[in-house]
């Protein structure tokens, strides 16, 4: 194991965001602030709880899940991309290094900026909601089991995208959409029986059902298919990096 | 002692189906300094990034170092340092984190003073901290063979090192190429200027669309690239020449009216004026002449004649 090598690429990505340390926290900040005063305000005075939990707080799971899919994957693709965009990967590609470790190294840092972020939206929940987590082990694994995994995504979005605009297109055309239709802003029994049945082949769902089950102790969907689908999906983009480096995909000629 | 890089029947057909390289066989010795001297687009680059570990080989087998560049991928690579042919550097970095950078990504713990002495040898001390977009190319240049050197290699690449550069970097890096070579370490240039393979190198390959065509020490190569022609134009053609012009190993031309007196433009001497001396004792008088250097076009293309 390059230890050396997995801590230079890990530093060297958080470097990045360090340089843009307001950006990173101010913009999550404002935004979740706004999400509060939008959805809270506005949508909370008129469904004063769902389930017995008050609207404010109900959507703060989904809107960490909403930040963390974002991020996560635009971090990582864009993490990948650049180098390969601007050529520096060639120093990449001539290291002794495993794919492994420059998986651990690219996927590691940006796993670890959503985590951060996590954290600074649910500091900044709590200003404006009460928030009790019930099972706090299990949320601070669901964190980080959808940081990583969706950094392993965004790894793969950037080995894929062959120009910037393909970069934005996954999140943009796939992911938002899939997470504010999954439940973020509203529990699935408020559906119509059809949009039901619809909304659980959305796999973001599982995602919040689970996350939100370890805050209020109540989920649209089970813990354990929650915690499957994470872990399939985790699964699924393991075995495409792996097949994607064996290959030389977009990386070696 | 072994090779320090052994190139084994090596071909690489690209995904366009272009073939870069064909069927290379290529020893490099511990210590030289070797040059890959070819036009634009001989596959230069195509060969240094495969044995680097940036291209896939298509067939063949590489060793660096006497570990295999595939299955011994780690020792083989911590061995080696590149500077590549394109200024590819990042931009908002500063010059002190990315070289650290090199050197962490290249298995190495941390040594300040190790970098702190390679930034000095390239003149980059005084911009450690300078981002290196606000840096001149031939900046970049440097902070890129300084990259190339944070891990203290047993082998380094040059890709055409002075495409671009000037007079000054230049000549700070030659220096810096010999005090290298004189530590130990491997240095292997591609480059398609003579000069530069017969300023630098200890050896010279030779290579013309994808194949090496020869590989030779320097001095044997530029004897061939340095031989010249005298064609003498003669008043009265001759039948055969005296034998007291033997030793000058001529040529009769066109039906005995020229004179062909191939010479050394290295040597001490070319001979010409005891030639001249003894073709008039000899009473052969001429009424024109000239002399002709074969480019390195010509040579290229003779050699692949040889070899076809
Ligand atoms: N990625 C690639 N795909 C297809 N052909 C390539 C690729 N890279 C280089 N080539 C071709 O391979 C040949 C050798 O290129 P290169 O190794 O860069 O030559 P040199 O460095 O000697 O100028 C050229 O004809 C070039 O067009
Ligand atoms: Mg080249």
């Amino acid at each position: 194991m390059n230890v050396h090598a997995v801590r230079a690429i890990f530093g060297f990505e958080m470097a990045r965001t360090r340089r843009t340390l307001l950006q990173s926290i101010v913009a999550p900040v404002i935004s979740t602030s706004l999400y509060f005063v939008v959805f809270g305000a506005a949508i909370g005075s008129r469904i004063s709880s769902i389930e017995g939990v008050p609207y404010g707080a109900f959507i703060v799971p989904g809107l960490v899940m909403l930040s963390l899919l974002t991020q996560s994957i635009a971090n990582a693709s864009f993490g990948i991309y650049f180098p390969r965009f601007s050529g520096t990967i060639y120093e990449i590609l001539s290291a002794p290094i495993s794919p492994f470790e420059i998986v651990l190294g690219y996927v590691g840092a940006a796993a670890t900026k959503s985590i951060a972020l996590g954290a600074i939206i649910l500091l900044t929940a709590s200003l404006f909601v009460p928030l009790r987590i019930e099972h706090p082990g299990w949320m601070a694994l669901f964190l980080v089991l959808t940081a990583g995994t969706f950094s392993l995504f965004g790894f793969i979005i950037g080995l894929w995208a062959d120009g910037f605009e393909k970069l934005q297109l996954v999140p943009l055309l796939v992911v938002t959409p899939l997470t504010f239709l999954g439940g973020s802003f509203y529990s699935v029994d408020m559906l119509p029986p059809a949009w039901r049945t619809v909304t659980l082949f959305n796999p973001v769902l599982y995602l919040v059902s689970g996350f939100r089950w370890s805050f209020f102790g109540q989920a649209d969907v089970s813990v354990g298919a929650s915690l499957g689908m994470t872990l399939a999906f985790l699964v699924g983009c393991l075995a495409l990096v792996t097949w994607m480096f064996r290959t030389g995909y977009r990386l070696k000629n | 002692m072994p090779s320090i890089i052994s190139v084994t029947k090596l071909s690489k057909t690209y995904s366009s189906g272009f073939q870069a390289l064909r069927d290379i066989n290529l020893e490099i010795r511990r210590g030289e300094i070797f040059a890959l001297l070819g036009p634009n687009g001989a596959g230069k680059t195509t060969l240094i990034s495969t044995i680097c570990g940036i291209v896939r080989p298509s067939a063949g087998t590489i060793f660096a170092d006497g570990h295999d560049i595939v299955t011994d991928f780690r020792a083989a690579r911590a061995k080696i340092g590149l500077v590549p042919q394109e200024l590819t550097t990042d931009a908002f970095e500063t010059v002190w984190a990315t070289v650290s950078f090199s050197r962490g990504l290249f298995g190495k713990p941390a040594n300040p003073a190790y970098i702190e002495t390679t930034l000095k040898n390239l003149s980059l001390w005084d911009k450690k901290d300078s981002r290196i977009m606000t840096l001149s190319g031939g900046m970049k240049r440097r902070v890129l063979i300084a990259k190339a050197l944070s891990h203290e290699p047993q082998i380094l690449f040059l890709d055409e090192p002075s495409a671009g550069v000037d007079v000054e970097l230049r000549q700070d890096m030659w220096r810096l190429v010999r005090t290298l070579r004189d530590s130990g370490v491997t240095i292997i240039l591609t480059t398609h200027y003579i000069e530069e393979a017969e300023e630098m190198a200890d050896r010279v390959g030779v290579i013309s669309r994808g194949e090496l065509i020869l590989v030779e020490e320097k001095a044997e190569l530029m004897r061939k690239l340095g031989r010249k022609q005298l064609t003498l134009q003669l008043q009265a053609p001759l039948e055969r020449l005296p034998p007291e012009l033997d030793a000058y190993r001529l040529d009769l031309a066109r039906q005995g009216t020229e004179l062909i007196y191939t010479y050394d433009t290295r040597g001490e001497r070319t001979g010409i004026t005891a030639l001249l001396r003894d073709l008039s004792a000899a009473g052969i008088r001429f009424k024109d002449l000239q002399t002709s250097q074969s480019s390195l076009e010509d040579i290229f293309v003779g050699l692949l004649r040889e070899r076809a």
